[in-house]
């Protein structure tokens, strides 16, 4: 997977920014309502022009995660998703998708299947990137390291009170693309996206030309709209969540989240489901 | 301005003795396993921490409220019946059920609550197992006039029933979680996902020795009181220090609060007891060290009951506040050093331990103490009469008694 400088990640902020495009980062429980599912559902996100696919591991005490991503991850235990299942089922639609792949996920079932092996599996299954919710940069340097000697990038996160400090360490160390959490708090659908959202991308375009992406509490075509006006791309979450959440046991579950991810991308239409 | 305080000599915690190093990690265990938001915050808390741990007016206050409003000193009783029926060693027991709300957790909740304050913070969240800490908190944040939220699993709300409506009137409230196992563990999770909500104006009050850099050590500075009393306190009562301290163990604060002065005295064995539940069985147990291995929860690394995926496990105890996943990193780095040993004792022993102590004794130890006293009694008659056994009795039984009662009418659980 070693592709070297440009990976799968940069190749495409690249293309966004030639084309002067608002890119579109979905994210999406991996085993909910099951893997076989989830695998369907990265590719009909794929098809519908998702920019980056971003894979959560399920994980018993999700802490940073608010009740729509909670009880995705519950279904998707029940289910008997793990890190090595998801980790199969990546490697198992890799090649139909065209999009990078990031696992998002926390750190205790990486730290359990030992950072060597994690990084191996995670390269031979194609992951492109990793982020690490509770490995802030001060705990990352293993992993970082571990993965970069495998081709993968770290992705870290960035707050609204992350210092400027910190946002020039994040970009030095982190690897295709910055992370940018909208708001304080945990993930979750909002009405609005928020005012610290554009305060932070102003802070991280002084220090860094770095692609960021926005997230947490982006869930209408609006937001990424808006969001496109000062950032590279929007990372939407917990709205796709809770479509699955939905239509997870029904036939058309493929389509409502094909409508849904083309609706984000097409500001001012009404909404699909 | 050195003031003494009437009674307050030897009283108060011990600061500065032992640090982490400066990433928090004691070997390597602790550590800041947080998400980012939180990072800022709580490096403003550990410089808060630092500095008021420096400032003699702080910790003068500090001292005076532990005196007056905490009633410290805490006693040392020989339990005298109790040592003849266990047949060895002579037991004593550090009184922190005798302290204000009942328990040991007043000791950390006041120091906390006071750098609360001077933080400008004006309200406080906390999670609370057992209920003691929540209670604490709660009173606490009354007398220093601050707004208390305190979450607590749905599971541990029915069994400590009595500490919820305690809470209530002391002016918190109390946040159900219907999440995970519903217990200690859950309303972690709920409470650090407030505080990285409202961390500008939020103090997120940590009840043990849990949680990044700089909790586990200022939680075990805050209850150090525990252990400096009790080592002056058994020289003058035993003329000499004692060959075993005993303490139960969930996240770990009273068995570091008294441990603490006994580190450096190196013929004194430290024992932590945990929760041994049914039977050491995936998850129907506590005993982190008999069935753990080391991964990251809730901000720390330490010993986690975890399986082969790093999920973490289901625990069990009849007592709330020994019922979690993980333990304090100090004492996962004691344990490895082989300077304090870990043990576990079931549920059915330390009902047997509580209801002893009562007829005994007319002590009713909260649940929790309960593991420590069975163990105690146990080691008391290995250890033969030339021994002295120090057991911190670090809550009463009043919130247990429900439980109790049950346990007797239905068979052991």
């Amino acid at each position: 997977m070693t592709e070297g400088r440009d990976s799968r990640i940069d190749a495409t902020f690249k293309r966004l920014r030639a084309a002067g495009r608002t890119g579109l980062v979905t994210f999406v429980s991996a085993g909910d309502p099951s893997l076989p599912r989830s695998a369907d559902v990265l590719r009909a996100l794929d098809r519908a022009g998702a920019d980056v696919l971003e894979v959560g591991v399920p994980f018993s005490d999700p802490l940073a995660d608010g009740p729509e991503i909670q009880r995705a991850s519950e279904r998707a235990l029940a289910a008997g998703a793990t890190l090595s299942g998801v980790l199969a089922m990546i490697a198992g639609v890799r090649a139909d998708i065209a999009a990078p792949i990031v696992l998002f996920t926390y750190a205790n079932p990486v730290a359990r299947m030992g950072l060597e092996a994690f990084a191996r599996r995670a390269a031979d299954a194609g992951v492109d990137g990793v982020l690490a919710l509770d490995l802030p940069i001060e705990e990352a340097g293993d992993l970082r390291a571990t993965l970069a000697a495998r081709g993968l990038d770290t992705i870290f996160l960035l707050s609204p009170t992350t210092t400027t400090e910190r946002i020039r360490q994040a970009a030095a160390l982190g690897r295709g693309f910055l992370y940018g959490i909208s708001r304080l708090g945990v993930t979750g659908v909002r009405d609005r996206v928020a005012d610290d959202a554009r305060a932070l991308a102003a802070r991280v375009r002084a220090v860094t030309a770095m692609p960021l992406a926005i997230g947490f509490g982006i869930s209408r075509p609006e937001h990424v709209a808006e969001v496109g006006a000062w950032a590279d791309a929007a990372v939407v979450g917990s709205g796709l969540v809770r479509v699955i959440a939905e239509y997870g046991g029904r036939p058309d579950l493929l389509d409502r989240v094909a409508d849904y991810v083309k609706w984000l991308k097409s500001e001012g239409t009404r909404a699909p489901v | 301005m050195t003031q003494t305080i009437p009674g307050a000599d030897g009283v108060g915690p011990i600061f500065g003795r032992r640090d982490p190093d400066a990433r928090g990690y004691f070997g390597e265990y602790g550590g800041r396993y947080v998400p980012e938001t939180l990072v800022a915050p709580i490096e403003a808390l550990e410089v808060a921490y630092l500095e008021a741990r420096r400032d003699e007016a702080f910790k003068r206050e500090l001292a005076a409220l532990l005196v007056d409003y905490v009633g410290r000193p805490t006693p040392l009783y020989e339990a005298r019946r109790l040592s003849a029926a266990a047949g060895g060693a002579r037991i004593f027991l550090k009184r922190e059920d005798l302290a204000h709300t009942g328990a040991h957790k007043i000791n950390n909740a006041l120091g906390q609550a006071l750098l609360a304050r001077r933080m400008g913070k004006r309200r406080v969240v906390a999670e609370t197992g057992a209920g003691q800490h929540g209670v604490a908190t709660a009173t606490v944040c009354a007398l220093l006039d601050l707004t208390c939220a305190v979450y607590m699993g749905t599971e541990d709300m029915a069994r400590q029933a009595l500490n919820v409506f305690r809470m209530r009137l002391l002016g918190a409230e109390v946040r159900a979680v219907d999440a995970g196992s519903r217990t200690l563990k859950d309303a972690i999770n709920e409470a650090m996902r407030d505080w990285v909500t409202n961390v500008a104006d939020t103090y997120y009050l940590l009840g043990s020795v849990l949680g990044p850099h700089p909790y586990p050590l200022m939680v075990r500075e805050f209850q150090s009181c525990i252990g400096r009393e009790a080592r002056r306190q058994i020289l003058t009562a035993a003329g000499r220090l004692p060959d075993a301290v005993v303490a139960c163990v969930g996240g770990g604060s009273n068995a570091l609060g008294i441990f603490d002065a006994f580190l450096p005295d190196q013929d004194v064995r430290l024992v932590g007891v945990e929760a041994g539940g049914e039977a050491i069985v995936a998850g129907r147990h506590a005993a982190r060290f008999a069935g753990g291995l080391a991964g990251i929860l809730q901000g720390t690394r330490s010993y986690v009951l975890q399986d082969a995926d790093g999920n973490i496990q289901r625990t069990h105890s009849v007592s709330a506040g020994l019922d979690y996943a993980s333990v304090g990193p100090e004492h996962a780095w004691l344990h490895d050093l082989g300077r304090a040993e870990y043990s576990w004792v079931t549920d059915a022993a330390a009902l047997g331990a509580f209801e002893t102590l009562a007829r005994l004794e007319g002590i009713l130890p909260a649940l929790e103490s309960a593991h420590a006293l069975a163990y105690a009694a146990d080691l008391a008659r290995t250890l033969g009469p030339a021994a002295v056994v120090l057991v911190n009795l670090s809550g009463r039984g009043d919130k247990d008694v429900q439980t109790v009662q049950a346990a007797l009418d239905g068979g052991r659980p």
